[in-house]
């Protein structure tokens, strides 16, 4: 009713219900060989071998979750070095014409260099640790964060649980669904289809109102 | 599924179980309320006809407990930490034992979970959601006493690296600013890991669950997980990376945490044997308040075949190998401090061991008898089905692991070098009430954790069905091959 989009709703997918990972296995692969493209599964466990069956792969989350130990390990590195050492300005810089040039006092960028026992203002071996544990911290949130957001979530809203059978998917009953974005949908034949499959139920279902 | 090399063994799921039955059993634990009735315990004295259950009385005393720590804390941050028995020569007490203590108990969780999972073990999968969750709780137990002992915890941010107007940042050569860094990325990494792993779980007992408010609020945690195999498939990977990336973790705390003693030059602390001791030992530690905790709980909420003997076998066989590396530690620092020939060693060597002219050195054989010598009943097969015989032993750890830190703590601080500077640590009543008000907030988070959230993994449980499902088809098969042969 709003803004001039049509928020009725429109078919989403037609959902079929198995009792067994074996049997929707089996169903994903001939649904796929009948031609449909746009093909979902939902699963209480992952069931292994079903992503390979769906022709999906998707390698990013490594990459996402290296991206985030080798920034942690240069931020945390770069950290130390800075708040322990920094670039290190002189007050003056000697001339080969008998005088001084005055440099003007440095802002900020020689951090808090301190001479503690000793030690080398950058102390590589007593820097490791935290450097480390930044490593670990931000690859760790580029593993979760990233699975969270390659995967969409959070999803409060998704038309799938118009389906009755999804409150199976998290329990006992394992699902596969033909979208509505097939360019072969037809919820006639699909429905037939799949009910050819030997499901449990084969429900159409449409978006909710207002989405 | 299939690509686990390793049958599952059978007696890792005991009685008759499908999917619907796992998801009541556990689920119901959380979903209906009733079951932790059970069993019923009639309260003696006057009130006749009053019952409790073993819930009520463990929250209850938990709840007493988080009292008296906020007591304590209470005073504390009023009269500042004077009260403690701090004092020179010992600046550290009861708040670095209990914290190293603490920290240890967590780390089993850790373990579980992560190394377990790369090992490919799959009766960690019955056990990891509350040793999880004891990591969590024990790391917060643990986090309060360097907070409080920096005596002003409102101004802790200090710590942190923050550009600030004194222009000054924290020391990273020192190992305090390293357990800054890794105590509160190993509660950041374990509390993402625990909720990974809860996802799947909270959109079962989304879906479980008939009363609104349970819905609603499991609806949101799971943040509307779908069990999507794409959405499985980096979930996978995702937990994969998690645990791969806790393993190093975890063996990193108990390091740097050991680091903060071993980088001193106090007698009995500069030993390179520290890390590696220190994370047997936190493993010892650890894998003791899990079993101090799985066979009451296991009990009062019939999970029998659920965490099954085979798990608590395994478990004290982990204790007994662990327990044997701690034991050899000790050894090793008898050993190092006889051969150095250093006097101050030698000294200290004396003032442990010597239980007729040292004051501390009772503490030390309590340590070798808990630690050491009670541990050993293990050994026999059938001290490891007894549960009675377990749960003592598991105690006596927990005893033993406290007293490690006792040992390491005040008789090195009290005799250090110069006799003029010798003295005596009298931890005060408020270092007591802070450790028994630990203990107390850990009992009342695990048993509200208990009721609000599954203590065992739903999903995993799931999975472990069909592994023993397929491994029963595979035998099936194999006797039915010779016949279709012939």
């Amino acid at each position: 009713m709003s803004h001039g989009r049509d928020t009725s709703p429109k078919p989403y997918a037609v959902v079929a219900e198995f009792e067994t990972p074996d049997q929707l296995l089996s169903a994903v692969e001939r649904t796929k060989d009948a031609g449909y493209r746009d093909v979902e599964a939902y699963s209480p466990v992952p069931v292994h071998g079903l992503t390979d069956k769906m022709g999906f792969k998707d390698d990013r989350l490594w990459l996402i979750c290296f991206i985030g130990g080798v920034t942690g390990a240069c931020l945390g590195m770069a950290l130390e070095w800075y708040t322990s050492a920094g670039i290190l300005i002189p007050n003056s810089i000697r001339t080969p014409f008998g005088f001084s040039l005055p440099v003007p006092a440095p802002t900020g960028v020689d951090g808090y260099a301190h001479n503690t026992g000793g030690k080398p203002l950058f102390s590589l071996p007593a820097f490791v640790p935290v450097a480390y544990e930044l490593t670990i911290l931000l690859s760790a949130f580029g593993a979760t964060f990233g699975m969270l957001g390659l995967n969409g979530l959070p999803k409060p809203h998704n038309p799938i649980f118009n389906a009755s059978a999804m409150r199976g998917a998290s329990q006992n009953r394992y699902i596969l669904s033909v979208e509505a974005t097939d360019p072969n949908y037809n919820e006639v034949e699909l429905s037939q289809f799949l009910n050819s499959l030997n499901p449990l139920s084969v429900e159409a279902i449409k978006t909710s109102e207002g989405y | 599924m299939s690509s686990n090399p390793t049958p599952v063994d059978p007696a890792l799921l005991t009685g008759e179980y499908d999917e619907a039955k796992l998801d009541s059993v556990i689920g119901n634990i959380v979903l209906d309320q009733k079951t932790h009735n059970y069993p019923e315990i009639a309260v003696p004295g006057p009130i006749k006809g009053l019952k409790t259950n073993p819930w009520q009385i463990m929250f209850g005393l938990g709840f007493l407990g988080l009292n008296a720590l906020l007591l304590a804390v209470g005073n504390l941050l009023l009269s500042g930490i004077g009260i403690w028995g701090n004092n020179q020569p010992v600046g550290w007490g009861f708040d670095i034992i209990n914290f190293v203590w603490w920290i240890g108990i967590g780390h089993a969780g850790t373990l579980i979970s992560a190394v377990l999972l790369l090992l490919r073990q799959r009766w960690r999968n019955s056990i990891n959601r509350f040793a999880e969750a004891m990591t969590i709780f024990a790391v917060m137990c643990a986090g309060l006493y360097p907070l409080l002992h920096t005596g002003r915890p409102w101004v802790a941010y200090w710590l942190f690296p923050y550009p600030n107007v004194l222009g000054m940042w924290p020391q990273f050569r020192s190992p305090l600013i390293w357990d800054v860094f890794a105590v509160s990325t190993y509660m950041t990494v374990s509390i993402l890991f625990w909720f990974v792993g809860l996802i799947p779980d909270f959109a079962t007992l989304r879906d479980k669950a008939t009363a609104a408010i349970p819905r609603f609020a499991y609806g949101a945690l799971s943040m509307g997980w779908t069990g999507n195999a794409k959405h499985w498939h980096r979930y996978e990977q995702a937990s994969l990376f998690l645990a791969a990336l806790s393993t190093p973790l975890v063996l990193s705390v108990h390091t740097i945490v050991s680091y903060d003693f071993a980088m001193g030059i106090v007698p009995g602390w500069n030993v390179t044997i520290f890390p590696p001791y220190f994370v047997a030992g936190a493993v010892f530690a650890g894998f003791a308040m899990v079993l101090t905790f799985a066979i009451p709980l296991r009990k009062w909420y019939k999970l029998e075949d659920l965490i099954t003997m085979k798990h608590i076998d395994w478990m004290c066989k982990v204790m007994l190998a662990t327990g044997l590396i701690v034991f050899y530690g000790y050894i090793m620092e008898v050993f190092f401090a006889f051969y150095s020939g250093e006097p101050a060693e030698l000294a200290l060597l004396h003032n442990r061991v010597n239980l007729f002219n040292a004051p501390y050195s009772w503490a030390f054989w309590i340590l070798i008898l808990t630690n050491g010598i009670i541990p050993q009943v293990l050994w026999h097969p059938k001290m490891r089905q007894n549960l009675g015989v377990i749960f003592t032993v598991c105690m006596s750890i927990s005893i033993g692991m406290w007293f490690e830190r006792y040992v390491i703590i005040p008789i090195s601080l009290t005799r250090d070098f110069l006799p003029s500077s010798f003295g005596f640590y009298t931890p005060t009543i408020w270092d007591f009430l802070m450790f028994g008000g630990t203990i107390g907030m850990f009992l009342f988070l695990m048993f509200l954790f208990v009721r609000f959230l599954p203590m065992i993994n739903m999903f995993e449980m799931k999975e472990l069905l069909h592994q023993l499902h397929e491994h029963h088809h595979d035998d099936h098969h194999g006797d039915k091959e010779p016949a279709a042969n012939h």
